[in-house]
């Protein structure tokens, strides 16, 4: 589930900036931690964690755009990932993932347009034998299919 | 009456909560003890329940299988679970409490030997120790298979103030998943193994590296570090030993190249998950430049074991030079997936045919693909290569972290072929040329055989040698392995797309 992202204070973000300053390596668990708050790392943040960690705008923009996780703008309400990799494949996973996209009308990493729902890919959720693999938020889902996942996306509202 | 249920995710994603729902409303006055998964993916959910101290199994079970199973009329009644064929030929030694106990119950855990590796390790000294590892053979399994206690001695003689046990739980090979099983069905054993590892090299702090694709994962491995600080397993006093050692759960970000050592590092200390050169190596300058222990979730669980039965006992298990045992994890197009821990030396027809029971599909089996997404292509026709190190090199694969992928006759090995370089282009760290540019250039050329073009194929065989000679790290070092032996090995896929052009 996917936080509500229009009402933070300046007060919040400094605290969350400040709970991992201290900490070794504190950038990816401050970061985690703002965007499970505010659904997305807004741009906002960026100015106290620089000033926090002593380190340039280029580097944050650096860190924030390498990883698959970190978002520049907020996800739809829930976010459907559906396992891409070699063990899902095998057992059809391409035609699931190509069945829930035409179904939903998007491309990866689309939000339906009444933001209920994100789809995006993951490669492995560990589930390699009982594939094909999704996840709904944090909710796995093995041996899907187009019926399981039409389910689970009509009580997602999309 | 007590049931024993998985809480693993494998179960899960296959309806175990709905199980629980339902045994709880038919059964309130049961105790229901959630548990780990006995690695019998097939049967789950498998609801075990207790009858004169045996526990019998039923699987795989639904909600409306409830009633039956608890009036004992039940058809999917399996008998005792450790009598089950898969569970008998099994030698568990690192997954000996998984599926067995309650993960996150410390009394379970020391009622099944846990903690009695630690407690004999701090007895010891830290030269002893890390020569208790070596003498066992314990290797990395987390593919590279570099002897676990050299590293460890690298480690130790270091000179520095502050010294890291980093644990690699960045499990992103499709294929693998016996670390995530471990730490949601035992994480003690991990926890204890870290422990030892700080000890005996002289590190007073570990972080675990957990991807966040596992969020079940990180719940329990989280929760667990917690009892333990609490219990005085890890803190400023180990068991009242004086010595000092504690740990914290980092989670990733969705960045597969992370499961790289030296990326990870970066990552972890909050950076781009750039790969690093080495020398130097993560033994010397590690963590924030500090001397590091950087093992993979089943090398470090498996230290315990070796500390509680004697590190003879487990280089008395294997073949050659891979002592101990390997942790299969048999997925994909397959019967019966899961996790099978036995000694080196099981050949790979035996994993795929014997056990596994061939394809899901019930058609032939094409190829299984073994180590993860780097790894090769494996024909039928090298079925009789036994599971080692060395021997799998031999027959121009590796066995990585022990998953094999199958896949039936249907599959198209030059869309696997395309799909490993279209990965590794999605996921490389971009630091080094072969793979940036490299696996970018082997999509296209890939398609250049699909239309039909003579000249792409020895370019694409020109194009891997150049990635493999010239990347830094395995990502693109690897991809060609799987490349190459759809190449090789299936010569047909890729010659019939020529035909068909013409």
């Amino acid at each position: 589930m996917q936080p509500a992202a229009s009402t933070f204070s300046d007060d919040d973000l400094h605290a969350l900036v400040n709970a991992h300053a201290r900490r070794e390596g504190p950038l990816l668990p401050m970061l985690h931690d703002i965007q499970d708050r505010f659904g997305h790392i807004p741009e906002t943040a960026h100015e106290p964690i620089c000033n926090a960690l002593n380190i340039s705008r280029a580097e944050l923009h650096g860190v924030i755009s390498f990883y698959h996780d970190f978002r520049k703008a907020p996800a739809g309400r829930h976010v459907l990932k559906v396992c891409r990799a070699e063990s899902c494949q095998s057992v059809g996973a391409n035609a699931v993932a190509d069945a829930v996209l035409a179904r939903l009308g998007l491309e990866w990493h689309g939000t339906t347009a009444n933001g209920a729902v994100t789809i995006e890919p993951v490669y492995c959720l560990g589930l390699c034998a009982c594939a094909p693999a999704a996840m709904m938020d944090d909710r796995v889902i093995g041996r899907v299919d187009a019926a399981k996942l039409d389910r689970i996306l009509a009580e997602a509202g999309a | 009456m007590r049931i024993f249920l998985p809480m693993d995710s494998a179960a899960k994603s296959l309806g175990a909560e709905e199980v629980a729902a339902a045994l709880r409303a038919a059964a309130p006055e049961a105790e229901i003890v959630r548990t780990g998964t006995r690695g019998m993916i097939w049967l789950e959910p498998l609801v075990e329940i207790e009858m004169d101290g045996v526990r019998h199994g039923f699987g795989p079970a639904t909600p409306d299988d409830v009633a039956a199973i608890l009036d004992g009329t039940s058809t999917k009644a399996l008998g005792p679970v450790e009598d089950l064929d898969w569970m008998r030929r099994q030698s568990r030694l690192t997954f000996a409490r998984v599926g067995v106990i309650d993960p996150l119950s410390l009394t379970d855990y020391q009622a099944h030997g846990g903690l009695a590796g630690l407690r004999r390790a701090l007895g010891m000294s830290g030269q002893a120790i890390v020569d208790e590892v070596k003498t066992s053979g314990l290797r990395g399994r987390g593919g590279a298979g570099f002897p676990t206690g050299i590293k460890w001695q690298t480690v130790h003689d270091a000179d520095a103030p502050r010294k890291y046990i980093v644990c690699n739980a960045d499990e992103g090979d499709s294929g693998t998943f016996a670390d995530r099983m471990l730490m949601e069905g035992d994480p003690f054993t991990l926890i204890e193994g870290m422990a030892i590892a700080g000890i005996g090299v002289g590190a007073t702090q570990g972080y675990v590296y957990l991807r966040s694709e596992y969020p079940d994962a990180i719940a329990v491995m989280t929760r667990a570090v917690e009892i333990a600080r609490a219990a005085g397993l890890l803190g400023a006093d180990v068991l009242g030993s004086g010595k000092a050692f504690d740990m914290e759960i980092r989670k990733g970000a969705g960045a597969y190249v992370c499961g790289e050592e030296t990326s990870l590092l970066n990552s972890l200390e909050g950076k781009r998950g750039v790969v690093r050169a080495k020398p130097p190596l993560p033994a010397l300058e590690g963590f924030l430049g500090r001397p590091t222990v950087v093992n993979n979730v089943i090398s470090l669980a498996t230290v315990p074991v070796i500390f509680e039965k004697g590190a003879q006992h487990y280089a008395e298990f294997g073949l050659g030079r891979s002592r101990g045992t390997v942790t299969l994890q048999i997925a994909g197009n397959v019967a019966r997936g899961g996790m099978f821990e036995t000694a080196f030396g099981i050949t790979l027809g035996e994993v795929v045919n014997d056990l596994g029971g061939g394809t899901r599909s019930g058609r032939p089996v094409k190829a299984v693909q073994v180590g993860g997404p780097l790894g090769a292509y494996m024909p039928v026709t090298k079925f009789d290569t036994p599971l080692g190190y060395e021997e799998f090199d031999a027959a121009g694969g590796l066995i990585g972290h022990a998953g094999l992928t199958v896949f039936d006759d249907t599959t198209d090995m030059l869309g696997m072929a395309r799909f490993a370089m279209e990965f590794c282009a999605v996921e490389s760290c971009g630091k080094c040329t072969p793979c940036r540019i490299g696996a970018v250039r082997g999509v296209e050329t890939i398609d250049r055989i699909a239309e039909g073009d003579p000249a792409a194929l020895p370019l694409l065989a020109d194009l891997c040698e150049t990635m493999q000679d010239g990347s830094l790290c395995a990502l693109g070092g690897f991809t060609p392995f799987p490349v190459m032996s759809a190449v090789t090995q299936f010569p047909d896929d890729f010659a019939r797309q020529k035909e068909a052009a013409e």
